[in-house]
């Protein structure tokens, strides 16, 4: 069809372009809002091949929460630009090393067996055949929840290590900071917090006891 | 889609096979711009029922002077918004200073594409009657910090900064809440879809008591805490008094917002009231029974859809405003104490209890 074609090229070009755009762009706050659009045009990808669930995920959790932290963080560090280019000029022929491995790596694997692996085959199976009447969420929740459900689950443990760790690491409990407790505001009886004094003409107010008021 | 009369069209009009995808382009563009105007216009009145009801709350009478009863107070608004003066302050980044705003407003207006207002023999009424609607709502309703978290860095200045750092903590605390109780809502449903959701409020406690479909049977009984948690949680998703901090004026001038004037400003207010009307069209699908009737019964059930459903979000919108009206602000801490520590909790909760019912239950 005219239309998918036009947007899978409008997608593709939109995620490359913005992809480069991330590694050239001078600001970093710029470069992060232009991998905020990169994952946008890889949903869209998604959404062309008709996994509109993943395309989903990849914006809320992606766009929407891993990249908000992103930039957050970015927004916060004093970025000094010279040094981040005499940095770059330093580390230029590492990243070009690890980067040419990737690539041949790829390049030797997808040479060799294509689309063929374990992995792809598997992937293969799970896709429920068109006009079945199931949702690629349904299908998605079938494999993760019956197949794999111990990997998933043990993804999430990982995830919930990671999450533990970051509080443990960051949390510190400093001395002589009040804390609001809104349970003991609540349940704080009149009696106790108030007192009617009579006052005759001339004196002064002596509190009763410490600690009232 | 009107999808009915659409097919109906489509199979009279003498059309070439070539220009197929060509008619499907004008009916989705036609569909959005038509779901588009209606928006804004209802919109334009329903913030002017913000400020009337807030006004009336306070007892004061509020925009009265443009139009009758001040009924073109907001048009008179755009107007003043877009023949002033647009301000870029001069140490701003001019590209996101200006992206932010737009975004907004996009984003915002982006999420009707999928919300169903009413259904009948012709079909849903929808742009895209998506079998993901839920998670698409979710994710759009996650970018709305975008243009906040942008306009209040691209500014500049120091109140935007910290207006936009507050706003971005504030809605990514909130979001976890709403999709947890969304989660409950699609558990008594078994769809992600949002037609899907209101129909399956047909039957439910009075049906099951051999009653007629009312009231009753929408999910706002069922999962009444969840409701409540979703309430609040909307309003502190779209910054609504009382959780308005990020433009806390007393704390932060006027926010995110400080450095912008005119156009870019009214983009900003219009993306906001978008993100409030959404989240009451939300509210009204998942929790009030979306476009069905009361009370399943005639004369009710004679009422188009569209008007039932405009009501009950008109009404979640009302709540909204004397919520506005009434409560005083909340502090910053007792924000993020309210969503992490009392409502992720009791939400989390809720998932587990309500799956629980409906396994053991067999109603699921």
């Amino acid at each position: 069809m005219a239309l998918t074609a036009f947007f899978f090229y409008l997608f593709a070009i939109l995620a490359v372009v913005s992809g480069a755009m991330v590694i050239t762009a001078r600001n970093p706050v710029h470069a992060v809002l232009f991998l905020i659009l990169t994952f946008f045009n890889a949903a869209g990808l998604f959404v062309l091949l008709g996994a509109e669930f993943l395309a989903m995920l990849l914006i809320i959790v992606y766009v929407g929460a891993v990249a908000v932290l992103f930039l957050f963080v970015v927004m916060m560090l004093d970025v000094d630009f010279a040094e981040l280019r005499a940095g770059f000029i330093k580390n230029a022929p590492i990243g070009l090393v690890v980067g040419g491995v990737v690539l041949a790596e790829l390049v030797a694997l997808f040479a060799v067996y294509g689309f063929e692996l374990g992995v792809g085959k598997t992937l293969a199976a799970a896709a429920p055949e068109a006009g079945s009447g199931i949702t690629n969420t349904e299908a998605l929740g079938r494999i993760i929840y019956t197949k794999y459900v111990y990997f998933f689950q043990g993804a999430g443990l990982v995830l919930l290590v990671a999450m533990i760790g970051a509080i443990v690491l960051t949390l510190r409990h400093k001395e002589g900071v009040r804390r609001q407790s809104i349970s003991a505001q609540v349940n704080r009886h009149p009696a106790a917090a108030m007192e009617v004094v009579k006052v005759a003409p001339g004196q002064a107010i002596v509190p009763s006891s410490e600690g009232q008021g | 889609m009107i999808n009915g009369v659409i097919e109906w069209l489509h199979a009279t009009l003498p059309l070439p096979g070539w220009a197929d995808w060509l008619w499907w382009l004008v009916v989705y563009v036609a569909a959005s711009l038509a779901v588009l105007l209606g928006l804004l216009v209802i919109i334009a009145f329903l913030l002017l029922m913000d400020r009337k009801v807030w006004a009336a709350v306070q007892m004061r009478r509020g925009p009265n002077v443009v139009g009758p009863f001040g009924l073109l107070q907001s048009f008179a608004d755009l107007l003043k918004f877009v023949f002033k003066e647009p301000l870029i302050p001069a140490g701003a980044d001019k590209a996101v200073f200006l992206l932010a705003p737009l975004a907004s407003a996009t984003f915002a207006l982006t999420a009707w594409a999928v919300i169903p207002v009413s259904e009948n023999s012709w079909g849903t009424w929808v742009v895209s009657n998506l079998n993901v609607g839920v998670l698409y709502l979710l994710a759009i309703s996650s970018l709305g910090v975008y243009g906040i978290i942008m306009g209040g860095w691209a500014s500049n200045s120091k109140y935007p900064f910290m207006g936009s750092l507050r706003s971005a903590a504030q809605m990514v605390s909130y979001e976890v809440s709403i999709g947890l109780v969304i989660i409950t809502v699609l558990l008594c449903v078994g769809s992600l879809n949002l037609a899907d959701i209101v129909n399956a409020q047909k039957t439910g406690i009075g049906t099951s008591a051999g009653l007629p479909g009312s009231a009753l049977d929408w999910h706002w009984l069922v999962l009444f805490p969840m409701f409540v948690v979703f309430f609040i949680s909307a309003l502190a998703e779209t910054n609504r008094p009382p959780f308005d901090l990020p433009e806390a004026e007393s704390e932060l001038v006027a926010g995110f917002m400080v450095e912008y004037a005119s156009t870019p400003y009214l983009l900003f207010m219009l993306g906001e009231y978008v993100a409030i009307v959404t989240m009451c069209a939300l509210t009204t699908i998942l929790f009030l029974g979306g476009w069905l009737p009361p009370i399943d019964v005639a004369p009710f059930n004679w009422v188009p859809g569209i008007f039932w459903f405009m009501a009950k979000a008109t009404f979640v919108f009302f709540m909204f405003a004397m919520v506005k009206a009434m409560v005083p602000r909340y502090r910053y801490d007792q924000l993020m104490r309210l969503g992490w520590k009392v409502f992720l909790p009791l939400s989390l909760v809720m998932v587990v209890l309500v799956a629980t019912v409906l396994h053991f239950g067999g109603l699921a």
